[in-house]
């Protein structure tokens, strides 16, 4: 079966894992981001790990006029036509708190911008009767708390978008996968205190691959994250509002 | 965040190390540290003892950098980031008809240690060093990035095979790797009852592939016993992997004495005494240690060293009366091997010389450490050489005699880093670089 996956934000360390995983399978990449330098290195990298195909597209979550020519790439294509979004930034909560407007780039990058990009392929993914969709979310969703919470409610956000993208989509066969990493051992968070049992970027590709060949809805990976979480949310909100979690 | 503060060690825990590091996962990011802060670089940090290491200073974690850059399916010749570890090329491109041509015991050396250190592997005696198959590196050194290879800035090339990163950062390699019938290993074991049978093998098989086991707990008329392992790639079914297992704590048990002859016993009857032949997966055979994550933990939270020397063919007698030492103190883990080595080495460090070579782990401990001494000190008499990967106790002067390119290699050093920015504990240590 021939396979075409759109990587949104694929210069992150976990998108490069999923790509990597996708390039051994044989997969048809394109390989989406504002870093053409190291994406461009990316597309060689996949191509001599397997890949069919791999290219180098500019992709800005900012910038809506960077979408249609990577869909209409994709769509040349023959077989399935898949996207993975890993976008989303998260400046520190206290550069937010003290400049109100990063508020708007944090929601673009981690919720508005990718919605949009999916809304215009999913007619696409209609017409070709499957395909599957990789929503990188995160357990930040999951509740607001005082650490994060511009970033944690655009995720809440795009989570609630994925779950009707998935109504939507099942009805002609497609299929969208919620994915919710925990802490995962990258760039963004070398170094920073607080991090406990982060997880390696290559084992949660394997969990999302995984989750996309068993057509799992919603994951938490590394999965022990479900039950954190499950925890978190179980506490009540006047004793949560409380805490510094 | 750029540099993390943390504390970290070699494989072998005996020697740590606090400073910050830095581990870039774009090539942009790594070229600005090294225009702003150059710093030695590490791999995955499979060095035993401080090669790897820089206390109070900083470090570069090479291993995110890890594209592959180039493959050529006619030649085989693989273009790839230091960061990219050999067990990965092993298997992007076995399948595709390439292997690397030297590999070591654990695939997650990457090709950057694998350089650095020169490694050698089973076929050493037959096919060379890792450097031996590199056909040219680019290196950041110096303030720049340069090329060199066997033809091209000649001597720069020879110093950072087997350099420990002294001449610079290796930012990527072009590789001739080996052709390959197939994705296994059609593997001959068999049982070698003493030191004699043991020599007598190793200098008569005609294996690509060669290693022996050897039980540094067996005295006696035991003494040197072993098993003989003869390999060849094949085109044969491989059985299916094994399930991953992984040491989660540290526990003394490769440490304990008693422990060590139950496990020997059990593992040289394991091969009948007719001997056997097996197909395995070419991970099992070159990395059997890496399907146990975090093996280290094995010997306890104090850690352990691993001697290794190599010494002339004719210095055999020297090699025999360091194994009865061995064998006497009863200290040694089941982990020891005896190959028989080569001449060829790619560069001036490098550690391979024709003969035989020995690897025997121990724990970390006073008793252990002085009886290192005693084999440092038997393997110079000898006219043999310790191994840098390995060493976390030699003496700086012994190490320099050992070595008769040391000085040529030093000045070359002194050319390629003249600010000094890629010192690390084991130069410090050795005084490597005068
Ligand atoms: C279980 C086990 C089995 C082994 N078996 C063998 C064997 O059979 N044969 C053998 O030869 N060795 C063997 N080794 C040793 C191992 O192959 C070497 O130590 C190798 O260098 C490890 O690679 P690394 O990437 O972890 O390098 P590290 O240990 O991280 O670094 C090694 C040296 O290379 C330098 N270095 C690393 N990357 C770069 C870079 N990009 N640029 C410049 N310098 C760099 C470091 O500064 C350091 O001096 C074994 C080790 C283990 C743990």
């Amino acid at each position: 079966m021939q396979e075409t996956w759109i990587i949104l934000g694929a210069t992150s360390s976990m998108a490069r894992a999923f790509g990597r995983a996708l390039a051994e399978r044989g997969a048809t990449v394109f390989l989406a981001g504002r870093d053409m330098e190291d994406l461009k290195g990316a597309a060689v990298d996949l191509a001599a790990r397997g890949a069919a195909r791999a290219e180098a597209v500019k992709f800005d979550a900012r910038d809506p006029g960077s979408f249609q020519p990577i869909i209409d790439k994709a769509c040349a294509t023959e077989g399935t036509i898949n996207a993975a979004v890993f976008v989303g930034s998260m400046p520190p909560q206290d550069e937010i708190d003290r400049d109100p407007a990063l508020i708007e780039g944090t929601v673009i990058d981690s919720y508005t911008g990718p919605a949009r990009f999916l809304h215009l392929l999913a007619p696409e993914m209609e017409a070709r009767a499957g395909g599957t969709v990789v929503g990188v979310g995160s357990v930040a969703g999951d509740r607001g708390r005082i650490g994060n919470y511009v970033y944690g409610s655009a995720k809440a956000g795009f989570a609630t978008y994925l779950a009707g993208l998935r109504n939507r989509l099942t009805r002609s066969g497609g299929h969208v996968i919620t994915v919710k990493p925990g802490f995962v051992d990258t760039a963004m968070t070398w170094g920073i205190e607080g991090m406990f049992l982060v997880a390696d970027p290559a084992d949660v590709a394997d969990d999302i691959l995984k989750a996309v060949n068993r057509k799992k809805d919603v994951i938490y990976t590394p999965f022990f994250w479900r039950y954190i979480m499950l925890i978190i949310r179980a506490i009540p909100e006047r004793v949560f509002k409380k805490l510094s979690v | 965040m750029l540099w993390k503060t943390t504390e970290y060690s070699g494989w072998g825990n005996a020697l740590t190390a606090t400073g910050d590091i830095a581990r870039p996962e774009r090539a942009a990011t790594l070229a600005r540290i090294l225009d702003e802060t150059p710093a030695p670089a590490f791999g995955n940090r499979r060095s035993y003892g401080d090669a790897a290491l820089n206390d109070g200073g900083r470090a570069i974690d090479m291993t995110r950098l890890d594209k592959i850059i180039g493959f050529d399916p006619d030649t085989g010749v693989v273009e790839a980031e230091a960061g990219v570890t050999l067990t990965t090329l092993m298997r992007l491109f076995a399948h595709r008809g390439w292997v690397p041509a030297v590999v070591p015991g654990t695939g997650f050396a990457t090709v950057g240690g694998a350089i650095a250190q020169d490694v050698h592997g089973k076929n050493h005696h037959a096919e060379g060093s890792f450097g031996n198959h590199v056909k040219s590196i680019s290196l950041f050194t110096n303030g720049k990035r340069v090329t060199a290879s066997p033809t091209r800035n000649k001597a720069l090339f020879r110093a950072t095979m087997g350099g420990v990163g002294q001449t610079g950062v290796i930012l990527s390699a072009k590789l001739q790797m080996k052709p390959t019938p197939g994705t296994a290993m059609q593997v001959t074991e068999t049982r070698l009852a003493d030191w004699n049978d043991q020599i007598d093998a190793l200098t008569s098989s005609t294996a690509t592939y060669v290693v022996s086991w050897i039980d540094a707990q067996a005295k006696g008329d035991k003494m040197g016993r072993g098993i003989l392992e003869e390999a060849e790639l094949t085109s044969a079914d491989a059985p299916a992997p094994d399930r991953a297992k992984s040491v989660p704590v540290n526990m003394s048990l490769f440490s304990n004495g008693l422990f060590a002859r139950v496990f020997n016993e059990g593992y040289f009857r394991r091969v009948p005494a007719t001997g056997r032949s097996s197909v395995k997966r070419l991970e099992e055979f070159f990395f059997p240690l890496d399907k146990i994550r975090n093996v280290n933990r094995l010997y306890g939270k104090k850690g352990f060293h691993q001697f290794q020397c190599v010494v002339p063919l004719d210095a055999i007698d020297v090699l025999e009366e360091m194994m009865h030492k061995v064998s006497r103190s009863g200290l040694a883990s089941p982990l020891a091997v005896l190959k028989r080595m080569g001449p060829d080495r790619a560069g001036m460090m490098s550690f391979p010389m024709e003969g035989y070579t020995l690897a025997v782990d121990f724990p970390n401990r006073a008793r252990a450490t002085k009886l290192i001494a005693e084999l440092e000190r038997m393997t110079a008499q000898a006219g043999g050489r310790l191994y840098l990967a390995k060493d976390s106790l030699a003496h700086g002067d012994a190490i320099k005699a050992m070595y008769p390119d040391w000085s040529d290699w030093a000045a070359e050093v002194a050319k390629a880093d003249p600010d000094r920015t890629m010192v690390t504990d084991m130069v410090r240590r050795l005084k490597l670089r005068g």
